[in-house]
This record gives structure tokens, sequence and C-alpha cells, in this order.
């Protein structure tokens, strides 16, 4: 199916190339900017305030590093189940996974209050905070998947690839475990303290990292000029298709067992129904742009191309975006309930459902980590060998 | 080599000594500071008790205190710190009204220093719960464990502070029970500028103290008490 | 300190800017110490310094030799050579003592430095350039971390302030 590269068309795409990289360097360049503004003026010049806390940031954040942690599923159905499809493809997933987290954990770091005061976090450390857990599990991820990476491309280090892999497979449950338990560890706010949490981002992980994975798959086959085998290919959607449907289920379930507590009824109608940007984010964002349709470009019959199934995943991608938005500021917008059968008001927006507006700021503090990932991969994938080789006869 | 060299070398060699010697003096500094008084003491729990009997809807007298004690802006913007609040509740089946002040409980259990990666959130002895500023990153974790909303964030660069009260941009805040105060023998200003003293401050465990006493006599009720962190600050009449 | 009086004497006489234009290379790196240049991490770890040595190279422009406002001054609570080396130390392990512990060290704390060497006329340690804090770390170079939280004034004069208001 490939075209011989000509000249021309190799030109065109070292531009093309170096047009991406100024890109994305300027994305992260305004990023950066922003974070000399947030410090210079505080955090005044954000939409965050002392309701809702954690803010568009946060957003970003948690979904690069909940992809990262899923988009290792290639790697370990590849490493772990001996799958050699999944296997051929495991470099780049851990390549992915590395950028993500780079990216997601460049921006929490930039939007705390006091960034230069990182240091205090890495010796000051209390043992009993789940944030301080994240931060080990997250740069052990880092290492981890070096390491990983190494066994796979180092041919000495092969023996212990598999060893590796196993590593991998349990170190990234353990990590989005514990972002689930972020928020499940937060008894007081209705939205969270659930123990459903961690399962959930956990089976989230897997359709966000899947879907990530398959839309950098897929541009890096165009730009190479190849296609996909359309077994491969079917598959790698089945898959997808399944991980969509179960993360659908789990939030499902998420929000039933709140629905069925009487005490949280009241903040499920909010999201759900009456909370104005919420529930339409929720429906229109998470559920239809982010599940149904996805599931339709993946299983509809007649529509086989791939490009169809990298939109499904961009799609499933904006529809992560949506419900991290839904939980995480929806969930403070919701008032705190500190007098149950009591109608309650203040100066402190007790009793009354906070508002918010992100400011230009904290998206290009978000975009700038997108654009850090995006930067790593593109760079690293043009200078090393991260195209999936897959060999002609795949029999497992 | 010139002189200029000469003094060049001589700067960075004192800069460089200085931080050697540095670390005898301070092994030495410790003993001396064990010598300077007591510290917080786990034998008290300090504690509030608000009768809400007592609080008038409308009066912010304390609310106002603070601010002037703790010198915040005393504005009510969502940005804006505010480390004690009026809260006005109605019953929703009878419809009786209540005003009270909200502020950190100072809890004996606290999620806040639960969450804290950096052990900036901390119960000190005697039960006064502070954010060490020194280690505060500003990650706001705090803020989302508080049930009380008792916390607030400096949004904006601060200047002319109390020289008692250390409060800076990019770091969380909250009711230090005026723990300046209490050192050197007071009370909060709240508690003092209460014209209908509601809020009776003391030690918990002094059997003798007011509030001890009056914890042992009248029915009085931790807010959100379900969550059993053991709040020192405790309600009376709701 | 003497040696520092000495250099301060030494960059009196010349602007910065001709300072480091008058040196050469190898001077400098005589004049940093560096002679083991061999191996690759002092060569980076040198172009660090220069870089260090060059972002500093302002203040120096600004401030020939500090001459401070000590406030009332008078005898300090330690030895003053002493003081100018470990004040920090001493601060740093007193706020710790001061805040976690509740360990008040009236002596040695932040607040009784402020009200002795605050400036008799603006009662500041670093409302102006020759502040007794600021003259000093603008001298030296070292960024003062204290006053984005903590007030630099008297209390006296804070609450005068406060009450004028
Ligand atoms: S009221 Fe909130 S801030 Fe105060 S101790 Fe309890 S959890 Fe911490
Ligand atoms: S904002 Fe400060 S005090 Fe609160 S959890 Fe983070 S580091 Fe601790």
């Amino acid at each position: 199916m490939s075209s011989t590269p000509t000249l021309e068309s190799l030109q065109f795409k070292n531009r093309l190339y170096w047009l991406l990289l100024a890109i994305g360097g300027l994305v992260a360049a305004a990023g950066m900017y922003a974070v000399h503004l947030m410090e210079h003026h505080g955090h005044i010049i954000t939409g965050m305030n002392n309701q809702i806390v954690w803010g568009m940031p946060h957003v970003f954040a948690i979904f690069l590093i909940v992809a990262a942690s899923g988009v290792l599923n290639v790697a370990s159905i590849g490493s772990v189940f001996g799958k050699a499809i999944y296997k051929a493809r495991a470099p780049l997933a851990s390549l992915l996974s590395i950028a993500m987290l780079a990216g997601g954990l460049t921006v929490l770091m930039l939007d705390l209050g006091r960034p230069d005061r990182i240091i205090v976090a890495a010796t000051n450390y209390n043992l009993t905070s789940v944030f301080a857990w994240n931060v080990l599990l997250y740069s052990g991820m880092v290492g981890l998947v070096v390491v990983y990476l190494w066994t796979m491309m180092e041919r000495r280090m092969n023996p212990y690839n598999k060893a590796a892999g196993i590593g991998v497979f349990v170190w990234r449950f353990v990590l989005t475990t514990g972002t689930g338990l972020i928020f499940a560890f937060l008894t007081a706010r209705q939205a969270y303290g659930s123990a459903l949490l961690p399962p959930m981002f956990i089976v989230l992980s897997f359709a966000w990292g899947m879907a990530v994975f398959h839309l950098v798959q897929t541009s890096i086959y165009m730009w190479n000029e190849k296609v996909i085998d359309p077994a491969i290919l079917q598959r790698k959607k089945h898959l997808l298709g399944v991980f969509v449907l179960g993360s659908l289920y789990m939030v499902a379930t998420y929000h039933l067992t709140n629905a069925y507590f009487s005490q949280q009824q009241g903040f499920e109608r909010f999201i759900l129904l009456d909370g104005g940007i919420y529930p339409s984010l929720f429906w229109w964002g998470y559920v239809l742009l982010g599940n149904v349709l996805p599931l339709v470009l993946l299983y509809a019959p007649g529509i086989q191309r791939d490009r169809w199934a990298a939109l499904a995943a961009l799609l499933i991608i904006l529809g992560g975006f949506a419900l991290l938005y839904v939980f995480i500021i929806g969930g403070q917008a919701w008032p705190l309930n500190l007098f149950p059968g009591y109608e309650v008001s203040s100066t402190f927006a007790d009793g009354q459902i906070s508002a918010y507006s992100p400011s230009i700021y904290e998206f290009l503090l978000g975009l700038g980590g997108l654009s850090i990932a995006f930067l790593i991969t593109t760079v690293s994938v043009r200078v090393l060998n991260f195209m999936p080789q897959d060999k002609p006869y795949i029999a497992d | 080599m010139s002189d200029m060299d000469m003094d060049r070398r001589n700067f960075l060699k004192t800069s460089v000594g200085a931080a050697a010697v540095a670390i005898a003096p301070g092994m030495m500094l410790y003993s001396v500071a064990q010598a300077k008084g007591e510290g917080a003491s786990s034998k008290v729990r300090w504690g509030m008790l608000i009768d809400t009997n007592q609080c008038k809807p409308g009066c912010n007298d304390c609310v106002t205190a603070c601010n002037n004690e703790n010198g915040l802006s005393g504005e009510t913007k969502a940005t804006d710190s505010q480390w004690i609040r009026k809260i006005d509740i109605k019953d929703i089946s009878t419809g009786r009204e209540i005003s009270l002040p909200m502020m950190c409980q100072h809890c004996e259990h606290p999620p806040c220093v639960d969450v804290c990666p950096t052990n900036a959130s901390m119960k000190r002895a005697d039960g006064i719960v502070l954010v060490d500023k020194h280690r505060c990153i500003g990650c706001r974790y705090c803020m989302m464990a508080c049930p009380y909303k008792a916390r607030s964030f400096v949004h904006e660069p601060l200047t002319g502070q109390n020289p008692d009260v250390p409060r800076g941009k990019g770091t969380v805040e909250s009711c230090t029970l005026c723990v300046h105060r209490i050192d050197v023998g007071g009370k909060p200003a709240c508690s003092e500028a209460c014209p209908n003293q509601a809020i009776v401050f003391g030690d918990l465990n002094d059997e003798n103290s007011e509030i001890a006493q009056k914890v042992r006599s009248v029915a009085s009720v931790q807010v959100r008490a379900d969550l059993r962190l053991n709040p020192g600050v405790r309600y009376q009449g709701i | 300190m003497n040696l520092l009086r000495d250099q301060s004497a030494a960059l009196r006489t010349r602007s910065p800017l001709a300072y480091l234009q008058g040196m050469s290379r190898g001077s400098l790196r005589r004049a940093l110490h560096i002679d083991l240049l061999a191996t690759v991490p002092a060569r980076v770890t040198s172009a660090l310094l220069l870089v260090l040595v060059c972002v500093a190279q302002p203040s120096y422009a600004v401030e020939a030799q500090p001459k401070l406002d000590i406030g009332k001054g008078g005898q300090c609570v330690e030895d003053t050579q002493w003081m100018r080396k470990n004040h920090m130390h001493l601060l740093k392990h007193g706020r710790d003592d001061a805040l976690r512990l509740g360990i008040r060290d009236e002596k040695h704390s932040l607040k009784t430095c402020i009200e002795c060497h605050a400036s008799t006329k603006d009662d500041s340690v670093t409302a102006r350039a020759d502040s007794f804090c600021v003259g000093c770390h603008k001298y030296e170079a070292v960024k003062l971390d204290c006053f984005e939280c903590h007030s630099g004034t008297r209390k006296s004069a804070w609450l005068q302030q406060r009450n004028a208001k």
C-alpha cells in the first residue's frame, strides 16, 4: 500500500515537522508565560477562588495522568499476556505514558501557590497524605517505564523485559488507584468520598489511554504513509469499544449509587438535571459525544476506515475532559452540608452553588502541559524508532 | 592575578565558609532553644463553646474583631480570606432561625492535617491547628478536605501584615485561635469582642475552667459530629 | 567581613560592566577557584557559576557598599560578627520551634530583631534600599524571603497605622 517517498514529500514532511514543533513550543511558551503571570499576581488572575479551589489546570493534569496510566495497557497486554501485536506497540505506549506524565505533573506543580517550594514537598513528607503518596507513585512510574523501555530497546536487557512489564502493570494499577483515592478520601464532600472512585478511575484510564494511543498511532501511520493491518485495527477498535462501555458502566454505577442515598439526591439532581453547565456537559459532552458517538463510529457496519476510528478516539478524549470538568468543578460547586435539615446562608457561599469561570491563564497552563506531552512524543518518534513493527503473520 | 581577582576569590570563599561553619552553631542552637519556655503542652486542649442563644442575627462583631486582629481586608469576594464568618441557619421543619459564627473547628483528628503532603498543616500539642506557611506549597488539598470550609487561600500579594500574624500570597490560612495571644496568656479576639459573651474560650481539659464546666452541664453539639473529628469548637443551642 | 569590605572597596573603583569586560575567561576561572577544568562536570559547574556571577552583577552596580540604617542598634543579643554569619540559622531554627512547638524564644525572634533594627525614621527593616535587612541582602545578592509574609515593621508602628484607619 505504501508509496515510495519522493523528495518533495520528504521535504514537505520535514517542514511540517518543524512547524509542528514550533506550534507546540509556542503553546508551551504561552503556558509558561501564564505561569509567570500567576506567580507574579497570584491566583487572583485565574477563575479559581476559595470555593472552587481546583480548576481547569487540574482537569488537564488529571486527564493526562490518568491517560498516562491507561495507555500502558497496550504495553501490559503485550508483555504480561504475551500478545505479539501489542508487544510491537509497547515502546510507543511507554513513550506516550512518560510524555503524558511529564505534561500532567508539570501542570500540577506549576499551579501550586508556591511552586518555588517544590523542594519542600520532597523533603517534608507526610506519610498519611494521599497527595504525597502520589508524588512517589508518579515519579516511580516514570522511572519504571524508562527501565521497561530500556529492556525493550536494548537487546542485552531483553531477558528482563517480562519482569519490568509486570512491574509496570502492577504499578500503574496502584497509581490510578492513588489518583482515585485523592478524591475518595474527601469524605466531607458529597461528590467525592466514594469507594467506587478508584475502580472508576482505573476503567476510565483504560478508555482514555487507549483513545490517546489510537489517535497517536493513526497519526504515525499516516505520517509514514502506511495503513494499519485491518485485522489489527479491528481488534484495537473492539478493545477500545469494550473499554468505553466499561467506563460508561462505572460512571453510571457511581451516579446510581449516589442517587440511592437520600442525602445525596440533591447533589445528583444538580449534576445530572438542573445544574446548568454541568448536566449539559455530562449528557451532551460526556455521554453523547464522548461515548455514544464513538461507539457508533467504532461498531457501525460500513464505517471501516481507520480515520473514523481516530475520530472516535478524539471524541473519547474530549468526552473525558467533559467528565472531569463535571466531576472536579461541579463537585466543588455543590455546597458542603454543614447543617443537615437547615437552610443555610453566609458571606462565604454556605448553602449556595458556587460560580466558576476559568480564565485564559488556566487554559494556557493546561494546554502548556498538553503541548509538553506533544513535544516529547513528536521529537522522540522522530529521533528514535517507535513505529510499531508488525510481523507478517500474527497468530495469537 | 589582579587585585580584583583576589577579591572575587575571597568573596566566594567567605560565602562558602559561612555555609560550612553554620552546621556547628546550628546544632548548638538547638540546646539553647530548649532552655526557652515550655512550648505548647499536650495536657491542654484549647477550645471554644459558642452559645447560639446569645449570638444575635446581624451582629458581626466577632468577624470584625478577627479581621482587625489578623489584618484581613474584611472584604467578602470569592477570592478574599475569611477566617470566621457568620452563618444564618433556619430549621426547615420548624422554621426556627439561628445565627452563629463558624471558623476552623480545631479538630482533634483534622482531615486537613491528614491530607497535607508537606506537613504544613499541623496540630500543636495543645490542639491548635495551624498552617506552617514556611512549608505550605499552596496545593489547596486541605481546603478540599476540610468539612467546615474553614480555610482560605491567599490569592494576591499582601502588604502591611500584623507583625504577630504573618500571611502571604500562595499559601493557605485559617483561624489560628489567635495563637499569638494565647501564647502570652490572652484569648482569641472574637471571644473578647462578643458583646454577649457568646464565645467562651478555655482549656477543655481543665476540669475547673469555665468552658469545661459548661460543656459538662449544658447540652452542646459538635458540628458534623458524624464525621468523628472531635472539634475543639462546640455549639450550644442548636 | 573584612574581606568583604576590601572587595567592596575594590568594586567601588570600577563599574561592574568594566569589571566583567576587563576580565579574561582565564582570570575568571582562576577567580572562581576552579582549577580542575579538565573534567566535564567541572566545566558545567564553572559555566553555572559564571552565570551566577553575571546574574548577581547588577546588584553591585546599585550598592557600592552597604551603609545600613541599623535602627536603634546597640548591643546585639549575640556577637555581631557571629550574627552576620549565622542569623539565618537562628531564625530558621526559631521559626520551627515557635510555630510548631509553641516555644517562643523572644530573645531571638524576628520580631525582636525588627524591634531594634527597624529604622527610627520609618520603623521598617525593609522599606528603603538602605534598610537593615534589604541593604545587606542586596549587597550580598541573597534573596530575602521573609517579608513576603512577615511584616518588616515595628509592632508599635503597625498598631498606630491600623488604629489610624
Ligand atoms: S476545621 Fe478544617 S481547617 Fe480546622 S482543623 Fe478541622 S479540618 Fe482542619
Ligand atoms: S495548601 Fe498548604 S497546608 Fe494545605 S495541604 Fe497544601 S501544602 Fe498543606
